[in-house]
């Protein structure tokens, strides 16, 4: 009887991770879905970039306030997840406290939890007062209605939770100690709990037990719980901001990739010893599709891309098109691409692994052209992004599938690339009237 | 006056068997556009003055293709590309100096996986590198303690890391550099990358560059110094949108500079 709770406990573990892996195995097949590019260059680059970005949180700075406030959170979720090896341990092994032997140094890290824990609950707090009551602009951007809004302040409540379940483990644990309950090693120092302390008076022993056995098992499902969420949430980015960062751009924002496929076309046209009339060979493959009408053309670094947005809407409020009013937003870019790469997913769970049309695509379902081509390609968003992510790259493959593959360029810019096809420049003027300046006074 | 130009083709001197320090890509705007053709021939005016051996193509200049590019049509750009590329390594360019962004951008960045391997440098970055070496001077007083604020053009400064070489140029004419509240890696488009320049922008509340205009006029300048053809017509525009014409002025660096030395 006595080892019951060490086996329900080592169940609700492997449950717990067991459907993680199921999702990471999902959505690692999902953004594999994505074509191949190649990224396997300049890895020490890679990964400065990603001891810069995702670890060292240089670009949450930029502004300061959130910066802070995130960073609170993350090093708080990050130390603070220390303490889950102790708990993870003493529930498999019926130990308490199982760490304890470290004496000072455990003292020392106890303490910490507990301070960065009440520096979690004050950054959350000030966030959600942010989203909720302030209202910041780029967290209600018409993108944010619905799933998004809710998910973003869901997972403040679970932050909230997780912590002050923490907590209240640790000031009923702090309360047995000073009873000299058995099995409630005298351990750990608790700078923040032991101000709990008032509501805990003249409780029985069984009593503090009791609260303290839930607040531990709260806390360590609840974990589990929040572990699971990430998949379906925008919180991902806890994860993927590290692969993200290091398969982000590393060449100049300017530099955009020349497609091979048009490359082969072009000397093809030029080379005068071509024979514009021979019959393909047999085993020539389909022409490649130019751009990119659905999440399938794109590649698996854009889709990463997509997964890794955390919605927090920097690249949107930069964006010179949504200051001034289109409807362009980068971020909605990156949540569609996420959404429709998830209902390609769910198409193939569906259908027996394989992608069944389902007569709907990226393009105009969940992006409109109108969008598409308010972008000045500025990279403000790119700039903006703290992880890496190039939403810029998506509406260039797509603005590329409308006037390679559909010719639907907005008429004006019809004309003007008909005026470099016909006199090399975008106006019409004449090539032979290039040096004419010279003369003109 | 413009006879007073001195503007050698690259035909020409390869006739004579002479290979310039630098070609001068003039780029579209520059060759046709009224407004850019003064920021052209000012920066003709500096090279002349201090006696640099430049030539540009002339006719045989034709776009780089970056707005086609920008719009999705990749093989119209690559058309362009590689054409140009055949003229430029036919006269064994190796080195490439153009006052606009967009050709400066895709000269250097998209050009060389297609063949084009040049040192490209953007007019700003090759007036500061004749500065650093002694071979120009730059004459204060024109524009001293004027207070200038300097608009970034996307395709020079976030695009390619170039942020200092014009705000170099402008503190040398002694003139109070003033920023505005977006500038350098945050600074706002002027609505005209990306092919906008050719077509109506969206619909929306404002145009950008109006958006742009307004955060210019914030530093209550006496010019707004920009770096780019596109951004010198779309700050233009914005400046008399708010009716400020007469009073604020939009000037290329290469013009500030020409004009404090009286070219």
């Amino acid at each position: 009887m006595e080892y019951l709770q060490n086996i329900l406990f080592a169940i609700i573990l492997i449950l717990g991770i067991g459907f993680f892996a199921r999702n990471i195995k999902k959505l690692s097949r999902n953004i594999k879905l994505g074509k191949n590019v190649d990224v396997s260059d300049n890895r020490p680059q890679r990964w400065g970039n990603m001891a810069k970005m995702a670890l060292g949180q240089t670009k949450m700075v930029v502004r300061p306030i959130p910066g802070i406030l995130h960073i609170l959170v993350y090093v708080g979720f990050i130390i603070i997840n220390l303490e889950v090896l102790e708990i993870v341990i003493d529930g498999l092994l019926g130990t308490h406290r199982v760490f304890a032997p470290l004496g000072v140094l455990y003292d020392l890290l106890i303490a910490s939890f507990e301070i960065l824990a009440l520096l979690v609950i004050v950054a959350v707090v000030l966030f959600w007062v942010r989203r909720n009551i302030i209202k910041l602009q780029r967290f209600v951007k018409p993108e944010m209605s619905g799933w998004p809004k809710n998910d973003g302040n869901l997972i403040l409540y679970i932050e909230l939770a997780l912590m002050f379940l923490f907590l209240s483990m640790n000031a009923a644990d702090f309360q047995l100690q000073q009873l000299n309950a058995d099995h409630y090693v005298q351990a750990g120092s608790f700078p923040v709990s032991q101000f709990f302390a008032p509501i805990f008076e003249g409780m029985s022993v069984n009593m503090l037990i009791l609260v303290e056995r839930t607040a531990w098992w709260l806390h360590i499902t609840g974990i589990l719980f929040f572990l699971n969420y990430l998949y379906y949430s925008k919180h991902l980015h806890i994860l993927l901001a590290f692969p993200n960062t290091y398969f982000a751009k590393l060449d100049a924002k300017g530099k955009f990739r020349n497609l091979d496929a048009v490359t082969q076309e072009v000397m093809l046209m030029l080379d005068p010893d071509a024979d514009p009339y021979a019959a393909p060979a047999g085993d020539t493959p389909e022409p490649e599709k130019f751009g990119a009408s659905d999440v399938l053309d794109l590649n698996w670094v854009q889709l990463l891309n997509a997964y890794t947005c955390t919605e927090c809407g920097r690249c949107t409020s930069e964006c010179p098109a949504n200051l001034t009013g289109k409807k362009l937003s980068p971020r909605k870019i990156m949540m569609d691409t996420r959404d429709r790469i998830e209902e390609v997913g769910r198409n193939i769970d569906a259908n027996k692994g394989k992608f069944e049309d389902d007569g709907k695509q990226l393009l105009d379902d969940y992006i409109t052209r109108e969008e598409l081509w308010a972008c000045t390609s500025c990279n403000a968003c790119t700039e903006a992004c703290p992880v890496g992510i190039d939403p810029l790259s998506i509406i260039m493959d797509m603005r590329q599938y409308l006037v390679m593959e559909q010719s639907a360029a907005p008429s004006d810019l019809n004309t003007m690339m008909g005026n470099i096809e016909n006199n090399g420049a975008p106006w019409p003027f004449n090539q032979l009237d290039r040096l004419n300046w010279k003369e003109e006074s | 006056m413009g006879s007073e130009l001195k503007v050698p083709t690259m035909a020409e001197l390869f006739a004579k068997g002479e290979q310039p320090e630098v070609l001068f890509w003039v780029g579209c705007a520059g060759s046709f556009d009224d407004r850019a053709k003064k920021i052209t021939k000012a920066f003709v005016k500096i090279l002349n003055k201090a006696k640099i051996s430049f030539a540009v193509l002339g006719t045989e200049e034709s776009c780089t293709g970056d707005p086609a590019k920008r719009a999705g049509n990749e093989f119209l750009f690559q058309m362009q590309a590689v054409t140009n590329i055949e003229v430029l390594n036919g006269y064994e360019i190796k080195k490439v100096v153009t006052a606009c962004p967009h050709c400066f951008n895709t000269l250097k960045n998209e050009y060389p996986g297609l063949g084009g391997n040049y040192e490209v440098m953007h007019h700003t970055q090759f007036l500061k590198q004749l500065l650093d070496e002694g071979r120009m001077t730059i004459k204060g007083g024109t524009f001293k303690g004027k207070r200038i604020t300097f608009h970034d053009p996307c395709y020079l400064g976030r695009a390619n890391n170039v942020f200092e070489a014009p705000r170099d140029l402008i503190k040398r004419l002694d003139a109070e550099l003033v920023e505005m509240k977006s500038c350098k890696t945050r600074g706002l488009c002027c609505g005209a990358g990306g092919a906008q320049m050719f077509k109506e922008p969206e619909k929306g509340n404002k145009d950008i560059n109006v958006e742009r205009t307004e955060q210019a006029l914030e530093t209550q300048p006496e010019i707004i110094a920009v770096a780019c053809p596109f951004c010198n017509t779309m700050m233009t525009d914005g400046v008399k949108d708010k009716e400020k014409e007469t009073t604020i002025s939009v000037m290329d660096i290469a013009e500030l500079i020409a004009k404090a030395d009286n070219l």
